[in-house]
């Protein structure tokens, strides 16, 4: 065949050694199991999201305090956006690792943990801080 | 080498010598199936619903900052370019939604015969345009009422 593709090997190993010594598979199922579950997570929370939008269609902003102030849709609200974006971030993590390859791989991969980190983060600020705002209702 | 993955690559030809194994045939040797084209599909799903909820996230953020933030972000969600947007994202996140419960399935071990793969994929088709409209009549349905009721007090 192509005589400038034949692979070279400066080692003496047995290929399955070789194999070994590069890394195996790492975290083994762990991944694949987290995604799973933190997908079984989001179909409740889902179906309670669909709901709370049809709640607040074309509402005013008013309308979204009161709505956010209530502890129960708060938590909700917080399970949903933590789950969220752990989940984004496994599933764009399997996307990096299908097409990018050699040395952009973490970069890559470090750049997709920040930014999930961080929206994530941003958004539980935001949903305690519609949570924690002192109540409107009692001082009209 | 620097990938695992190369060192399966490489196999004995019969006189001994290395060679590197041949590659599976790129995309464009198979002839097309609903089932390719969904299993792409749940993908990019996955990531337009990533970006969106980005999106609902500044949504957020703008209802916690106060009034003046929340009405900048009125003017995108009234647009009618915000509204193709909202559709759009609402069409990702019920097909990523039906997607990855047929992925559960599968991996529970359920309706993973190609047969019935192969039933499934017009379902999984039928049922994401079905409820995607559904929800977004309800969506636009109960924000026309409430700006109408609105307007009437």
């Amino acid at each position: 065949m192509n005589a400038s593709h034949t692979p070279r090997i400066d080692v003496m190993r047995s290929q399955l050694g070789r194999a070994r010594g590069l890394g195996a598979g790492k975290a083994g199922v762990d991944h694949w199991w987290l995604e799973r579950m933190s997908a079984v997570a989001l179909v409740p929370l889902s179906g309670w999201f669909v709901l709370q939008v049809l709640r607040l269609a074309g509402a005013e902003q008013q309308d979204v305090v009161e709505w956010g102030g209530k502890p129960a849709n708060a938590s909700m609200l917080l399970a949903l956006m933590v789950l969220t974006f752990y989940h984004m971030q496994l599933g764009l993590q399997v996307i990096i690792d299908d097409y990018v390859h050699g040395k952009a791989h973490l970069p890559a991969s470090l750049l997709l943990k920040g930014a999930a980190l961080l929206i994530g983060l941003f958004a539980v600020i935001a949903v305690l801080k519609l949570a924690l705002a002192p109540s409107t209702r009692a001082a009209a | 080498m620097q990938d695992v993955r190369d060192a399966l690559y490489i196999g004995h030809r019969s006189d001994g010598t290395l060679t590197r194994r041949p590659m599976s045939p790129h995309l464009q040797v198979y002839r097309f199936r609903l089932s390719m084209f969904l299993s792409i599909a749940n993908r990019a799903a996955g990531v337009a619903a990533a970006a969106g909820a980005t999106l609902g996230v500044c949504w957020l953020n703008a209802a916690s900052k106060g009034p003046e933030s929340f009405k900048k972000v009125q003017k995108v969600t009234r647009n009618p370019l915000g509204k193709l947007a909202l559709a759009g994202w609402t069409l990702a996140l019920v097909y990523h939604f039906v997607a990855g419960l047929r992925h559960l399935a599968w991996d529970a071990g359920y309706r993973f015969e190609k047969k019935e793969i192969n039933e499934d994929g017009p379902v999984a088709v039928g049922v994401t345009i079905g409820a995607t409209l559904v929800l977004l009549a309800s969506i636009f349905g109960v924000a026309a009422c409430r700006s109408r009721k609105k307007k009437a007090s």
